[in-house]
């Protein structure tokens, strides 16, 4: 069980809507993790490699920061080696040939309505589900 | 200041409030993501209230930005073109949750929660960097 904490949920969504348009408005930039992460492996196309570890390393101090001002994480992660190697592959596998993942498609490209973001969206939700489905209450 | 040198602080301050949303919300916990993905039992509609907040916001965000002709440190908008629905990407999207389900990690909070320091992350991340690879080999579509 987790605790559904909306008010949370909602505050972080916020701020990391606030990121996403920030990145637009100041860098002209899709906030996409999976985007930003796979361009810092070669071959590269442009000069932005400095921008993208920026961002990177933001987004790692970043719990660091929030623990400072009292906040806390709590993780419950599979304690299954295997398990997480498999499923980082395909996360990164996957984001990487469709494109996105659940900041590029599911936050940036639903709020710029594109066709493509709802459709892979509705896709990994659904496989995500199925998944967790297969693995919780069939296997 | 020297134009790259904002426009790197400025990616460095949108991957710091980017990672403070996702902690906040509670999204470096895999265990949120998979309930979220798990209606049929114990259900956390967390990830739906992270979502929806954020499109909101960005999608008034998004339009305020483009009224002007250009970003602060750029020369345009960079938006992606393409609008075809081609095998490439549902078949990306559709691996890609099968991950996402397994482990409860996207690659957001996956790289945020480096600095937790948990041993699977790491595991996680090394694999995902690997699979990345891999995707890049592809070319471009």
């Amino acid at each position: 069980m987790t605790e559904f904490a909306p008010w949370d949920a909602a505050a972080g969504g916020a701020l990391i809507g606030l990121a996403a348009v920030w990145l637009m408005a100041a860098n002209g930039r899709i906030a996409g993790i999976s985007g930003i992460v796979n361009r810092l492996l070669p071959p590269y196309t442009d000069a932005l490699l400095p921008d993208r570890v920026a961002f990177v390393v933001g987004l790692v101090v970043a719990p660091t920061i929030v623990i400072a001002f009292g906040g806390s994480v709590v993780q419950t992660i599979s304690d299954n080696p295997v398990l997480l190697v498999v499923a980082g592959l395909l996360v990164g596998f996957g984001s990487t040939i469709g494109n996105g993942c659940t900041s590029g498609h599911g936050i940036c490209g639903l709020s710029r309505f594109s066709k493509r973001s709802l459709a892979a969206t509705l896709v990994f939700m659904a496989t995500g589900a199925l998944t967790v489905y297969v693995m919780r209450h069939v296997l | 200041m020297n134009a790259n040198v904002s426009r790197i602080a400025s990616s460095l301050a949108a991957g710091l409030v980017f990672g403070v949303g996702l902690t906040v919300s509670g999204m470096l916990n895999p265990a949120k993501i998979m309930n979220f993905l798990d209606v049929a039992g114990t259900w956390d509609p967390s990830l739906a209230f992270v979502m929806g907040a954020a499109v909101i916001v960005t999608v008034i965000g998004y339009r305020l930005s483009m009224l002007d002709p250009k970003p602060l440190f750029e020369t345009k908008f960079f938006v992606p073109g393409a609008t075809d629905l081609d095998a490439r990407l549902i078949v990306g999207a559709a691996i890609f949750g099968i991950g996402w389900g397994l482990g409860g990690f996207c690659p957001g909070p996956a790289i945020s929660a480096l600095s937790i320091g948990a041993g699977g992350t790491y595991a996680f991340v090394a694999a995902m960097i690997a699979g990345m690879w891999a995707g890049r080999q592809m070319g471009k579509p």
